[in-house]
């Protein structure tokens, strides 16, 4: 379109010499694309990629609770990072959360795959079905989830008590904290990951299905040799962001495992459950020390740039692209 | 290419207007005009305190025509995140409300402007408040805050649950061995029924007040080192320890699913040691509204509640110090105490107090807690409270969760909290 656009012009403006009005024409151009991506590039810079710059000179400095002038203290907020044994805990923590949480995924196909079954009645609603979590704010499911979570008076363990298991109490007992924090996540981003899932499942041609039946392959063969190879692409997409998620994970152990009226601390399944994000927040707004806040962010981003990259890589062995 | 320039010159003008208009936002152009018309801000975060706040700035208005009070309201969940950010930026509003924890984070880093100058100039008598709330906000010899209202702790109780398990009503003769022995008395498990909820999340409301009546302290009185080696402190832990070990409280794990006011609410526990403002929420509650009185809270070595209460504070940044300050003054006045009482909080006016009692008669309000006064300990703070106030609830769930030996948890507490007090 441009060349055309550009061949018009220097039609047009026979007269004039060529060369300037072409250039003339294509920095015109190049003005134009540049205002229109002026919103969101402006955007990007002042919202993300200052704070990121700002965030990064914080982690050298200790800053008093009202910001004011911070003092440079070089490596300082990293050393106390790295012998904080409390950094290590919430790091395990949260690459535990994120390993479980990955179950999500197959999970998230299977359920694609059945419903993107062809004569499925009430597609529709099973689809709202699954989405409504998704829109519904997190702290709201974290707050029904604790009910349900109940030790003494939950539902869930009123059912187990039915057929005779006495249940733990899931939020506070160290043993099943983090499981339990894993299951509401793969609740909430299940109805996501669908959408998504679907819609590569219907770009998949059905001519491919139709020469599989013939040649006798069953929906099981079906699935594994051409839904999930040709599916590869979307489920690479959904992995990389679903570990983005979990490693950023803040609000289930805020509202979960803590609660308006009381410290997440104050759980003894706290150790067990504590995030990155967790003790981020905790040094930065609580304990007034946003500089070694500000190191922990920046260790949470070379992680998640380092494992990013990792699964990038890793992509070229099992992912297929049609 | 002349059009783009002159939209871009249109958005930059709009931009530049933008941030006058921002700029205006802090505030009418301050002057020293006493009769320049001004509107000051009042941020405070009680919905239900809210209408008598209103009536408070209309009354105020009244007397200073030229003055106008703005009151803004922000939930408790967001109220501090909120000012520290509008600190940050030197917006913070012309008058606030002010809490312990926060007070001397914000009157140290300069967001608070002193009163003393402004005190002693008009004569206000500082003795008209209790004791205990004048030492809660004096930081280096300094105020930057007149007390509003203040709230003690008492030992709230279910009447029902006591008559059922045949025990006498909690009254001030009441010691530790009194309220163990009644406690025993109160527990069947088979009803799944407790004496009372060892809370672990309201040290105000537990910890702090057996600290005290066993003769320890949470931090020096210089604000320099933790209390909580003294053996003293250790005993007024055990007590809560001690009451989840011999079964007559939950263990931490049920408390951490279903919250102690929550088991009392509902009739699970018998007891629950609970502040003044308290009286809200039990009068409002089907189930508590018919059941429940308050005591004095048991004496251990000696008696003694918490005291805290809240200060209206000017910001440094303010464009009008002098309206804002005579606003303070009024509202620390008789007159507005006066007003305040009849909202549900316990003015801090001395003298004024008792018509908070008399709201509720059935509830026993003037032993249990405005008596108390003279045996009140003030909140223990520091320059950055809450850096230790995390510190006590992580050294402490091990203890509270029969994990570890109180003794050494506590221990341990104070060297982390002496590290922590060392930063400040």
């Amino acid at each position: 379109m441009s060349v055309s656009s550009q061949e018009a012009g220097a039609a047009v403006k026979a007269a004039a010499p060529a060369r300037t009005s072409k250039s003339k024409g294509r920095r015109a151009e190049a003005a134009w694309g540049y205002a229109l991506v002026a919103p969101t590039g402006i955007g990007l810079l002042v919202f993300y990629l200052w704070p990121v710059l700002q965030t990064a000179y914080l982690s050298f400095t200790k800053t008093g609770p009202f910001g004011g002038a911070a003092e440079w203290i070089g490596l300082e907020n990293y050393r106390e990072m790295f012998s904080d044994p409390e950094v290590g805990t919430a790091l395990l923590n949260t690459v535990e959360y994120t390993v479980l949480g990955l179950v999500g995924v197959p999970i998230a196909v299977v359920f694609a795959a059945l419903l993107s079954r062809p004569g499925l009645r009430g597609v529709a609603i099973y689809r709202t079905f699954f989405f409504l979590p998704v829109v519904t704010t997190p702290v709201a499911v974290a707050m029904i989830w604790k009910w349900l979570y109940n030790g003494d008076f939950g539902i869930i363990n009123y059912l187990l008590s039915l057929v005779g298991i006495e249940g733990p109490h899931w939020i506070a007992d160290p043993a099943t904290a983090l499981y339990a924090m894993v299951v509401v996540g793969i609740w909430m981003g299940l109805g996501y990951n669908l959408v998504i899932f679907i819609a590569g499942i219907q770009s998949i041609p059905k001519h491919y299905y139709e020469a599989a039946s013939l040649d006798g392959a069953g929906p099981i063969a079906q699935f594994f040799r051409i839904t999930v190879p040709l599916l590869s692409p979307t489920i690479f997409f959904i992995s990389v962001i679903s570990v983005i998620g979990s490693l950023q994970l803040f609000d289930l152990v805020y509202v979960l495992m803590g609660g308006s009226s009381q410290s997440s601390r104050a759980n003894p399944a706290f150790p067990s459950t504590e995030t990155i994000v967790y003790l981020f927040y905790a040094k930065a707004f609580q304990t007034n020390d946003k500089g070694y806040g500000a190191a922990i962010a920046m260790l949470l981003l070379v992680i998640i740039v380092v494992l990013t990259a990792v699964q990038f890589r890793l992509q070229k062995k099992w992912v297929t692209y049609a | 290419m002349a059009w783009i320039g002159r939209r871009a010159g249109a958005l930059l003008g709009v931009a530049a207007l933008m941030m006058a208009t921002a700029a205006c936002g802090g505030g009418d152009t301050g002057n020293d005009d006493p009769n320049a018309k001004v509107t000051l801000s009042y941020a405070v975060w009680d919905k239900n305190q809210v209408p008598a706040m209103q009536q408070l700035a209309t009354a105020f208005t009244a007397e200073n025509p030229n003055i106008t009070i703005d009151v803004q309201l922000t939930p408790w969940e967001t109220y501090w995140t909120k000012m520290k950010a509008a600190a940050t930026g030197g917006a913070a509003p012309d008058v606030f409300w002010m809490n312990g924890p926060n007070y001397q984070l914000y009157a140290t880093n300069g967001v608070l402007a002193p009163l003393d100058e402004k005190i002693a100039a008009d004569k206000v008598d500082l003795s008209s408040y209790p004791q205990a709330l004048i030492d809660l906000y004096t930081v280096e010899g300094k105020h930057y805050g007149l007390p509003k209202d203040f709230d003690t702790v008492g030992l709230w109780y279910n009447k029902e649950l006591f008559d059922a398990a045949g025990v006498g009503y909690p009254d001030a003769t009441w010691t530790w061995d009194t309220f163990k022995q009644a406690a025993a008395k109160l527990t069947d498990k088979s009803k799944g029924q407790y004496a009372i909820g060892a809370n672990l999340s309201s040290a105000q409301e537990y910890q702090y007040n057996t600290i005290f009546q066993a003769g320890g302290s949470v931090i020096s009185a210089d604000g320099k080192k933790a209390g909580y080696a003294d053996p003293a402190t250790i005993e007024g832990l055990k007590f809560w320890t001690d009451l989840i070990k011999d079964g007559y409280s939950p263990d931490l794990k049920t408390m951490t699913d279903t919250v102690p006011l929550n088991l009392f609410e509902s009739g699970k526990t018998a007891m629950y040691y609970g502040g003044s403002w308290n009286v809200a929420e039990f009068t409002a509650n089907e189930y508590t509204k018919t059941r429940v009185a308050a005591a004095p809270l048991p004496k251990g070595v000696k008696s003694a509640t918490v005291i805290h209460g809240l200060v209206n504070v000017v910001s440094a940044k303010s464009a009008h110090p002098d309206a804002a300050w005579k606003f303070v003054k009024f509202l620390g006045g008789r007159t507005a105490a006066e007003q305040l009482g009849k909202s549900g909080v316990i003015p801090a006016y001395n003298g004024t107090q008792a018509g908070w009692a008399a709201a509720h008669p059935e509830l026993n309000l003037q032993a249990a807690f405005l008596d108390q006064v003279p045996n009140a300990v003030a909140y223990p703070i520091s320059r950055n409270t809450a850096a230790w106030q995390e510190l006590e609830t992580t050294y402490l769930t091990p203890a509270w969760n029969q994990q570890k030996d109180v003794a050494a948890a506590a221990t341990e507490l104070a060297k982390a909290m002496d590290e922590s007090l060392a930063k400040e």
